[in-house]
């Protein structure tokens, strides 16, 4: 289902391949590292071998003898940045960006010198033999449950939320679920590396850059370097993906400073390997759910405490009981974000940031309590729709979980389910079915967009969004049409320039929101502008936008996207395989632009939710502090034979505040979408695992049902009074 | 900027890619993909690894796939290189790029190349009766299996596609191969016919 076009053959919601597509499948787009520049020179980072202490000395003379190197910049040389500044995302720096400014260690991984050299093979060479000695101590790497020293964390949202009575309304209630549910690190992986060419040109920086938003690099990079930002120019053409990693990040830094220092052009691409500890990721979770509920399933006591795991230069939490804000409501509720410091890196936003792991551990205990019940896990969520928002008492703009959840059971099939676990075989495998509820803050950022009418009668659009894969460029196009009342293909639309102004990044969901508004203002000003019958000048007309006083404007309420998440799996007990068998998603995500590129962002956040549930998993060696296996062969994602049918369909939920009706559809896929492939095994097993990734050791030790024991890092302790231990 | 040329660590070699002779002199260490992003300045073949983990860079070579981070460019030297810019035909996109592109059989784009490359191959293979690991009969009198969605899926799946567009890449790869097929027994016919 897709809103109903206006009068005139509406632009927006017309399936559209995208604008960029011929460029993409012929090789002819170009990303970061794939620009040209005479002079261009290579520089490779180095990477710290230990996980705390101090460098004592870089043995630079060998190298910079090597054939081709043109310098090694390290903290002895390196010219001294500003961190003291607070970007555009509204925090300060992560100092693992503010290269080489002293002898420090504080992760395996940190960055410690930039080899430049003439050809890439040559300054991969010379820093792999860059010896850098070290005065090694003792690291702390160990995320355990009982950290004396996590403390909560706010951030974008409170770090805890009380009401209630909570151990009075777990005492009263008839059905009590407590567990703990653990998620480990992750990492984005984009396919394209962070890449970044740095050079001078005509008195400005300009930085070919692989980001998420060419207006951010460039803020970073002014405060950083204490130049006016409009001596900056950052491009971004093309992203290769980014999942929230495509930040500033160490290797735009690196790369101005030795442009700077060289006088040339150079370029600083992160290897695979060194994406791990320099590119963000998503920190491991230990959360507790107490759920308490009357014997009709409605919930008289609701916790949910996370621990998760920063740096030890920076704070960042994975606020993983934020949605739980938004879901649930109950007379006792309890929220709390904590975070602990360790001698790690920097973790970062990845996809859903706090829902994809805080449904995983919220969504599977609910299917807990619906069990503990002995009602239909939908029915559970029907009884606990709030009218409210739970914490904030704010109305919600609009909220269509139920309805997802009725198409979804219809189009799964889920009338006909057997809730009894571990019942259907089907030779080796064990089959089971499961369900999870999903939900996405609606956000807006202020952006400006500039609409020119030119004198050919066609329209340029100049904004500096970034398409990192999800259609923006094509989806703006489609809102530029209808804004302006021409044909999509009178619209030139030109991204990814800092140039263009300031506008929002690609992420939290709100991008292709942000950047429409501003469109959509821009050209509803040009036309009105526009008399008809009179020429255009050659240089065209053109009208800028702000949308700083209209998203400004927006009054405070609960504005969230919501969905609903089926899978079939099949378990093999013996071999511990989980084959997804099939996945179906319905979603209210506000006015969808592009069916045909929104499918795509919807199955690929549920696929993402695959991954997460069987496959996704960087394992840590405690005594070195660094990982196993840092590559993707040791960090596996889905691949093609892991991604079974996977269907997504959407429900009509236009945001009645947005101008074009916007909601964002880039995260909400992943969000309980683990949960419902966890709460399936469930299903197929008569096994709980609250570990993910459900990985074939788990399945086989955990066994089945009939075999006896839960699964999960919290299992035996907390949940010791499950019906079939 | 290239070193100057140096018998112990450089050669001279020319590289036929998509038809065109290329002769230029290479560090020994440089990758067949490297030659081809930075010498050739040939970048839709993609880095995504550089260890043979992801697929990214898949080429074919002399018509069959591999992954050029794992290829020295000295050692591909004689042979044919086919990258993701030798696919079309003038102004004309091979069927496996056409449906891609119809199919939305990507997102970022940085895999593309790789899976289309793999694509084409998957479904030479595929006709010249290659079993993979999920064929259910791989006696050669069995023929080539029917190239279902699982028979893709496995023999695409050493290309990683993070965004996942998974979903719509089974789809064109399994309607260009349908499209070859029809081809292919068009072709046969029109030639039975013109014999009788």
């Amino acid at each position: 289902m897709t809103t109903a076009p206006a009068a005139r053959e509406s632009a927006v919601g017309t399936a559209r391949t995208r604008v960029e597509g011929r460029d993409k499948v012929t090789g002819a787009a170009r990303y970061a590292a794939e620009i040209p520049f005479a002079g261009l020179a290579h520089g490779w980072l180095v990477l710290s071998t230990v996980a705390r202490g101090r460098i004592t000395s870089l043995e630079t003379a060998g190298v910079l003898a090597m054939p081709g190197v043109l310098t090694v910049l390290h903290h002895g040389n390196a010219p001294r940045l500003n961190a003291d500044y607070i970007g555009l995302l509204g925090v300060p720096p992560d100092p693992t960006c503010v290269v080489f400014q002293h002898d420090r260690v504080p992760f395996m991984g940190w960055p410690v010198a930039l080899v430049v050299a003439e050809t890439p093979e040559q300054a991969r060479e010379a820093a792999e033999a860059l010896v850098v000695r070290y005065e090694e101590e003792p690291h702390d790497t160990a995320f355990t449950r009982d950290r004396p020293d996590a403390y909560p964390v706010g951030g974008r949202m409170p770090a805890e939320t009380r009401k209630g009575d909570m151990e009075a309304a777990l005492a009263a209630s008839a059905v009590v679920v407590d567990a703990e549910y653990t998620t480990p690190e992750e990492y984005h992986h984009p396919m394209e590396p962070h890449a970044a060419t740095a050079r001078w040109d005509g008195g400005r920086l300009d930085v070919v850059d692989s980001n998420q938003g060419a207006t951010w690099i460039v803020g970073e990079l002014a405060n950083l370097f204490s130049l006016d930002p409009a001596s900056v120019r950052v491009r971004s053409e093309h992203v290769g993906g980014g999942f929230g990693s495509k930040g500033i990040r160490a290797h735009q830094v690196a790369a101005v400073m030795a442009a700077t220092h060289l006088r040339r052009p150079v370029r600083v691409v992160l290897t695979r390997r060194q994406m791990f500890p320099l590119a963000g990721h998503r920190s491991a979770t230990i959360q507790r759910i107490r759920l308490g509920a009357d014997t009709g399933g409605r919930l008289r006591a609701l916790e949910h405490r996370s621990l998760s795991h920063t740096s030890t230069v920076h704070e960042f939490v994975e606020p993983s009981t934020g949605a739980t804000r938004v879901m649930y409501d109950a007379d006792a509720h309890h929220t709390a974000n904590l975070v602990v410091r360790l001698d790690l890196p920097t973790p970062t936003w990845m996809r859903a940031p706090g829902e994809a792991p805080g449904s995983f551990a919220l969504e599977t205990a609910l299917d807990e309590l619906a069990e503990k019940c002995g009602i239909d896990p939908i029915e559970l969520r029907v009884r606990n729709e709030p009218e409210r928002g739970p914490v904030s008492g704010l109305p919600f703009s609009s909220r269509n979980l139920i309805a997802c959840f009725q198409e979804g059971a219809r189009r799964f099939g889920w009338a006909d389910r057997d809730p009894r676990p571990g019942l259907r075989r089907e030779g080796r495998w064990l089959l089971g079915t499961g369900t999870a509820a999903a939900s996405f803050p609606v956000m807006a950022l202020p952006s400006t967009a500039a609409v020119t009418a030119e004198a050919d009668g066609t329209f340029t659009v100049r904004i500096a969004a970034a398409d990192i894969g999800t259609g923006a460029r094509t989806a703006l196009t489609q809102v530029a049409a209808d804004a302006l009342e021409v044909a999509p293909d009178r619209v030139r639309m030109r991204i990814g320039d800092s140039d263009f102004g300031p506008a929002m990044i690609a992420g939290g969901s709100m991008g292709t929101r942000s950047w429409s508004w501003a469109i959509t203002t821009a050209a509803g000003e040009l036309r009105e502008r526009l008399v008809p019958g009179a020429g255009i000048p050659p240089e065209g007309i053109t009208v800028r936008s702000d949308t700083t006083e209209a998203v400004g404007a927006l009054a405070q309420m609960e504005r969230h996207s919501f969905g609903a998440q089926f899978a079939e799996v099949a378990v093999d007990v013996t071999t511990g395989e989980v084959r997804v068998r099939r996945m179906l998603g319905v979603f209210a995500a506000g006015r969808i632009i592009n069916p045909l590129t929104a499918r795509g962002q919807f199955t690929g956040g549920m696929i993402w939710g695959i991954s997460m549930a069987l496959h996704e998993e960087a394992v840590r060696d405690s005594v070195s502090g660094g990982h196993y296996g840092a590559d993707l062969a040791g960090y596996h994602v889905a691949t093609h034979a892991d991604v079974p049918h996977v269907e997504a369909h959407w429900i009509d939920d236009p945001d009645p505040h947005d101008p074009v009706g916007i909601k964002g559809i880039g995260e909400i896929g992943i969000v309980g979408a683990a949960a419902a492939v966890a709460n399936a095994v469930r299903h197929a097993t008569g096994v709980r695992h609250r570990s993910l990734p459900i990985r074939p050791d788990r399945v086989i030790l955990a066994g089945t049902a009939g075999a006896g024991a839960d699964a999960g890092a919290g299992a035996g302790a907390r949940a010791a009074g499950e019906a079939h231990a | 900027m290239a070193p100057p040329p140096s018998s112990a660590h450089d050669s001279s070699i020319t590289l036929d890619v998509n038809g065109d002779k290329h002769t230029l002199t290479v560090d020994h260490r440089t990758t067949l993909l490297d030659a081809l992003r930075e010498r050739l300045d040939l970048t839709g073949t993609k880095k995504g690894c550089d260890q043979g983990q992801c697929g990214a860079c898949t080429v074919l070579l002399d018509g069959r796939r591999t992954v050029a981070c794992l290829q020295l460019a000295v050692a591909a030297e004689g042979r044919a290189v086919t990258t993701v810019e030798g696919l079309a035909e003038g102004g004309q996109l091979h069927p496996v790029q056409q449906a891609f592109l119809d199919l939305d059989g990507y997102q970022c784009g940085y895999c593309t190349p790789g899976q289309i490359c793999s694509a084409v191959a998957v479904i030479e293979e595929h006709a010249a009766g290659w079993p993979s690991a999920v064929t259910d009969d791989v006696r050669p009198e069995a023929g080539p299996p029917p190239l279902t969605d699982d028979e893709i899926r496995e023999r695409m799946s050493g290309n990683l596609c993070r965004c996942s567009a998974y979903v719509s890449i089974v789809q064109a790869v399994s309607r260009a191969a349908a499209a070859a097929r029809a081809e292919s027994a068009g072709t046969t016919a029109a030639g039975a016919g013109e014999a009788a």
